[in-house]
């Protein structure tokens, strides 16, 4: 059967039909992303503390130009099939899946460093300031975890007072477990845990392994959602952005192995298949323009 | 290679465009919107490179930074749709389409800051959040 208007413009619409569904799915689109950004700017706003510095600046700006590389790969495609050129065609599609998977690389990396990282919460301020001091000095111990704290939730500038109960110890988990909770050391039969204190604010030192008693602990949570509604909002928008990704270059990479077959049976067809994909793919660049100064940035 | 460059908006179909303009499928304009998008390549890059530049340089004020960035994120959005994804050149329909997404998106996020500092009735205690 053939599908109608797959090629020609429909009289009425003036568009080739995928044209036209391409963008009421990318304006459904603006509205998933769109509730999700003012999700995150209601958490953020309503939130006594969110905290700063908790993702890479260098590869969050890495991801983003090579996503714009992807966009100006996905757009040269396309011109490349309206100019008749398959292998330039298949070169920059090859080139768009590349950056794609780049980018799913990259975020899964840093996925991972969020899955080890830890934050450990102490049952009580004099507990707490126990293991500050064995982590960091006795002296100074208390001194740098505030600091630690204070620089997290950028508290220089409000009149924060210091509560020990809330402070955090952040570090690593001995071998370096994804996801390991309170529940999961106790269980596994743990009644104390070797934990690697994260460097001082501003410094790359390497404090040594303390041991933590499980029963002193609090609260024990890697980076990951449950920890915090930061972490929530960026792994909710992160990821739906990232299987965006996947799913882009899934169907761009149908497109470039089926290439032969479609440049064979109609031309002008492929093209129009490739600029759809292409238009849902700036869609996922253009979302990602925004996300990369908010979450990264601000 | 006998690949048919013909007018793929079809006979006798409708074009909204009131002015004369060039095949869109010609070589010639092709070749000449090749050369915008590897201007609004640069663009990008450049105005990435501006966002991250301004966060080390760090401005005082905490609305600015957030004005600043939002605005050089939405000029390098705008370069986008406008470019690469052809909208500084479409048919009316998309226009449309379009028009009602801003509608309801202005919504949505009004609507929700709008509620911002709503609490749920039974929860306040004299009138203040308990």
């Amino acid at each position: 059967m053939e599908i109608p208007y797959a090629v020609k413009s429909r009289p009425d619409t003036g568009l080739y039909n995928a044209k036209l569904g391409i963008w009421l799915f990318l304006a459904s689109e603006v509205m998933l992303f769109g509730g999700l950004f003012s999700a995150y700017i209601l958490l953020r706003v309503s939130a006594d503390l969110w905290p700063h510095g908790m993702v890479s600046i260098p590869v969050g700006t890495f991801n983003t130009f090579v996503l714009i590389a992807s966009s100006v790969t996905v757009v040269m495609s396309w011109a490349s099939l309206k100019l008749g050129r398959l292998p330039a065609f298949k070169g920059y599609m090859a080139a768009t899946i590349a950056c794609a998977l780049g980018f799913l690389f990259v975020k899964s990396f840093e996925y991972h460093a969020k899955f080890t990282h830890y934050d450990v919460w102490f049952k009580d301020a004099a507990t707490a300031e126990k293991y500050f001091k064995a982590a960091y000095g006795e002296e100074k111990g208390v001194e740098v975890a505030r600091k630690l704290f204070v620089e997290r939730f950028h508290l220089h500038n409000t009149k924060a007072t210091y509560d020990a109960n809330q402070v955090q110890l952040p570090g690593h988990l001995e071998g370096n477990p994804l996801f390991a909770t309170h529940r999961s050391l106790a269980s596994a039969k743990k009644e104390t845990f070797q934990f690697t204190p994260d460097a001082p604010f501003g410094t790359h030192d390497h404090p040594k392994a303390i041991e933590v008693k499980l029963a002193d602990v609090e609260r024990l949570s890697a980076y990951v959602p449950k920890h915090s509604t930061y972490f929530a909002i960026y792994f909710t928008i992160t990821a739906l952005h990232g299987l965006h990704v996947l799913g882009g270059a899934i169907v761009l990479a149908y497109f470039l192995f089926t290439a032969d077959k479609w440049w064979k049976k109609n031309p002008e067809q492929l093209a129009n298949r490739v600029e759809v994909g292409g238009l849902f793919w700036h869609f996922v660049d253009l979302v990602w323009i925004f996300l990369f100064p908010i979450i990264y940035l601000l | 290679m006998s690949h048919d460059h013909s007018h793929s908006h079809g006979p006798g179909a409708a074009c909204d465009h009131g002015h004369a303009h060039d095949d869109h499928n010609s070589p010639e304009y092709i070749q000449k919107t090749i050369k915008k998008y590897m201007m609004v390549g640069g663009i990008l890059f450049g105005g990435t490179v501006l966002t991250v530049a301004m966060y080390y340089v760090h401005i005082p004020s905490v609305a600015m930074t957030i004005a600043v960035a939002l605005l050089i994120a939405t000029v390098k959005a705008g370069f986008v749709a406008a470019v690469f994804m052809h909208l500084s050149d479409e048919r009316k329909m998309i226009y449309g389409i379009l028009l009602c997404t801003v509608f309801f998106l202005v919504g949505l996020m009004g609507l929700t800051l709008w509620a911002m500092n709503d609490y749920p009735f039974f929860t306040l205690v004299d009138g203040k959040p308990a």
